[in-house]
């Protein structure tokens, strides 16, 4: 099967999940494919669809758990000039899911979130999500900072290494996070190298050897 | 009506084929464009990755973000179903063993997401025992499986180029994608150190090899199968035309209990458990060939006991389950500061690494025996689940864009940090030879059986001094390498003789092999030097489990040359009416 072909194919195939192969030999069965998409689930077990289904039949956190978590997230991860915030990617969402997932994060989560309201209680009056931003700051100021924050802090300090590593994972692998982030890849394209410009910058070149023996494609 | 009844299928077979992986799909693919009519035996359900495969999914369409799950150990996009625990089907260690046994359950079994990572044994790796005086020899010499390894490369493709490196062949390649940008850093920085970095050799094709398959469109996803078969795997490549002979039928969900024998000491048939029904059945053939995975077909012959053969089938020689060996394996990352803050563009290229180093040195002037190859990774991947998992121990490290920043942090700065970091990242992974050891096995548990009744293998296995000092010098080798590419190690720089200096337990690199190996002395070995028991001349195993040794490569490429070979031994066999 030619490239053209292939790709033909998987455009059905991605878009539908249809079968390709049949596709590529025969354009009725193409739009046939397209006509009867299958299931988005294809790739799924049995298993897996009812253990993702009673995870989203289940939920974690309580709302106001939820309610700081969202601020925290968009504290780790705001909107700047270049992406949009955490809870614009809905990263709570996420880490809802994350937990009852892996279970192993619930009492990190849950008692850290607990471990700030108290903190926050003590010191402003009010829990963490009901303070004003800037005791909010204050408060993320003295875990933030792993190698300066005071001993009596550490605990914090570990809970928000989480949140921020929870965090910057769930917004990274959406939409928003790949195109900050500047992952272009995930298509069908042809690996022609590294780009010239690239090779320059770095003083690398491509030996004669690779050049001859390497799969290249033409610039047009 | 009875609960359970057993279900005798009339129709008899050339041949019934146990597991769908590279072995047996070689086998049903061989046979059946012989003309032979095969009964092919998968213990889970169908799997065709034009279908089934999660290709192209972006992260955010797994609730998980592509996080590993017990069903999935290598993420939640990957094309294997199961792993290290599957529900139901336990199996046991004895105390201080700690082999790690990974099983898929699928057609095509575990080549749906292998690492495609397609090496010919070399001369010296039939012979070891002839250079370190260890393990044993094969009956088999590399003489006798070129042609089948050139017919391999001919049929299924594989990427690489032709050094004229002794013990690392030459093949028929198709051309190899060029080098990613770290990839020019590792080969210049190991290459200042002597350390050899060639083109790597996987069943990617970069052309088109026949009118079936498509050609590779650079996605970097073959771990999650490829929907227009432009890898390997053994579903898309074998048993689908395989089963377009009109030769084949398979069967699936269909777990092997035992095979079955006739008066005259010959295998006569297989009895399963159908999972979805969960009757059970029989089918009869002339021949069985065990593909189920070394330690599966070794479980099966262990289980096929009677009168005539009290310690299970083929095994007078009391060999089958032991001499079970895996590859070695340890790795270490780091990340490359010249890359920071690089530019952005498509770098996924072909699924897995560009280029690879061999076996570079002699064990003879070594304090461990056999070599072992070093795999790379890196680049501007995929952000996916665990995407810059703890910064807070990275952006305290390094002026970010000029300007030193207090470890941790949050907000604009550290989206920046975040973006800056992005692609600098650089991994290493050794994968070794062990010694096959006959004190290194697996046996059923006389306590234990699975959902199905069907006893459960125990495993006594651990690693010796000689595996462990090839770990060591696994992590000085990759710590060198990063030092001279100017990059700090970021993970696996601890390790040490603490923890066997980070060697995985055995099993855990997913090369089992070595528990019905070949050899020319039946009282030493289970088959003979055509895959075909010793003990009993119709029934055959072409998986992992015939190898005598495992060299230092992945054992796929040599699985699929032997069982191409043993399937066309038994032809002739049959046309000879040495098997009836």
């Amino acid at each position: 099967m030619d490239r053209r072909d292939s790709l033909k194919a998987l455009l059905v195939t991605t878009v539908s999940g249809g079968v390709l192969l049949e596709a590529c030999k025969n354009p009725q069965t193409e739009k046939e494919a397209a006509a009867k998409p299958a299931a988005n689930d294809a790739d799924r077990m049995e298993e897996e669809k009812l253990h993702d289904k009673k995870l989203k039949d289940e939920t974690f956190f309580k709302s106001e758990e939820m309610a700081t978590i969202g601020i925290l997230a968009d504290i780790i991860i705001p909107k700047d000039n270049v992406s949009g915030s955490a809870t614009d990617a809905k990263v709570p969402d996420f880490i809802e899911f994350i937990v009852k997932d892996m279970p192993e994060y619930q009492t990190p989560m849950r008692g850290g979130l607990r471990w700030l309201d108290l903190q926050c209680l003590n010191r402003y009056g009010n829990p963490f999500k009901d303070c004003p931003h800037n005791q909010q700051i204050e408060m993320v100021d003295r875990i933030a900072y792993p190698n300066k924050a005071k001993p009596d802090m550490a605990q914090g300090v570990a809970f928000f290494n989480l949140m921020r590593n929870l965090t910057a994972t769930g917004f990274y692998t959406t939409e928003i996070g790949w195109k900050d982030v500047g992952y272009v890849g995930n298509t069908p394209n042809q690996w022609n190298g590294v780009p010239d410009d690239v090779l320059k910058q770095y003083d690398m070149a491509y030996t004669e050897k690779e050049l001859k023996e390497c799969v290249s494609f033409s610039k047009a | 009506m009875c609960a359970v009844q057993i279900k005798k299928q009339a129709k008899k077979y050339d041949a019934i084929i146990v597991g769908s992986g590279a072995g047996g799909g070689m086998a049903a693919y061989t046979l059946a464009n012989a003309g032979l009519k095969v009964c092919l035996i998968e213990a889970g359900p169908n799997y065709d990755p034009a279908v089934n495969s999660s290709q192209l999914k972006p992260a955010w369409e797994s609730p998980r973000r592509g996080a590993r799950t017990q069903f999935r150990p290598f993420g939640d996009f990957d094309g294997c179903f199961w792993g290290w625990n599957i529900d139901g089907e336990p199996y046991t260690n004895a105390e201080n063993s700690n082999w790690e046994w990974f099983r898929a359950r699928m057609v095509g079994g575990r080549t749906n997401h292998w690492g495609r990572i397609s090496l010919r044994f070399g001369p010296k790796d039939f012979k070891r025992k002839d250079i370190d005086g260890l393990g044993d020899n094969w009956p088999i010499s590399y003489d006798d499986v070129k042609p089948y390894y050139d017919k391999v490369d001919k049929l299924i493709g594989v990427f690489g180029t032709n050094e004229g490196l002794y013990n690392d062949p030459d093949g028929i390649f198709l051309p190899p994608p060029k080098p990613r940008l770290h990839e020019l850093f590792i080969k210049k920085a190991a290459g200042n150190i002597g350390i050899p970095v060639i083109p790597s050799r996987l069943s990617i094709l970069t052309k088109p090899i026949n009118k079936d398959r498509g050609s590779c469109f650079y996605c970097s996803q073959c771990g999650r199968s490829c929907k227009v078969y432009a890898d390997f795997s053994s579903s898309s490549c074998l048993v689908k035309p395989a089963i377009a002979t009109g030769n084949v039928d398979l069967v699936v969900n269909a777990m092997a209990r035992e095979v079955l024998m006739d008066r005259d000491g010959l295998a006569k048939g297989v009895s399963y458990v159908n999972k979805e029904d969960l009757q059970e059945y029989q089918v009869y053939g002339r021949t069985v060939i065990l593909a189920a995975s070394a330690c599966e077909s070794a479980r099966l012959l262990l289980n096929s006991k009677s009168e005539r053969y009290p310690n299970g089938l083929a095994n007078s020689s009391g060999v089958v389950g032991k001499y079970l060996h895996d590859s070695t394996g340890a790795d270490m990352g780091g990340i490359i500061p010249a890359l920071f803050d690089r530019k952005r563009y498509n770098e996924d290229g072909v699924g897995g690494m560009h280029v690879y180093t061999p076996w570079w040195l002699d064990n003879k002037k070594l304090d461990f025996p056999r070599g072992y190859h070093i795999e790379y990774g890196g680049g501007l991947g995929m952000p996916l689940y665990g995407f810059s998992w703890g910064i807070e121990k990275l952006n305290g490290m390094f002026k970010v864009k000029g300007q030193q920043k207090e470890a941790g942090g949050y907000g604009a700065s550290l989206k920046e940090d975040y973006r800056y970091f992005y692609g600098a990242h650089v991994g290493m992974a050794g994968r070794g030879e062990s010694i096959a050891r006959e004190d290194s096995y697996c046996e059923i548990d006389p306590n234990v059986v699975d959902k199905y009744g069907i006893p459960v293998l125990k495993f006594h296995t651990q690693w010796t001094d000689y595996e462990i000092k090839q770990a060591k010098h696994m992590k000085e080798t990759f710590a060198e390498i990063l030092h001279s590419m100017g990059a700090l190690v970021t993970w696996g720089g601890d390790d040490g003789p603490h923890n066997n200096y980070g060697l995985h337990n055995p099993g855990v690199i997913i090369h089992e092999a070595g528990t019905v190996r070949m050899g020319d002395d039946p009282r030493k070995s289970v088959l003979n030097k055509y895959s075909q028991a010793h003990d009993v001349k119709n029934l055959f195993c072409v998986d992992g489990g015939q190898f005598v040794s495992q060299a230092d490569k992945n054992i796929t490429w040599t699985i699929l040359a032997l069982a191409m070979r043993a399937s066309d031994y038994l032809i002739s066999e049959m046309k000879k009416q040495n098997i009836a």
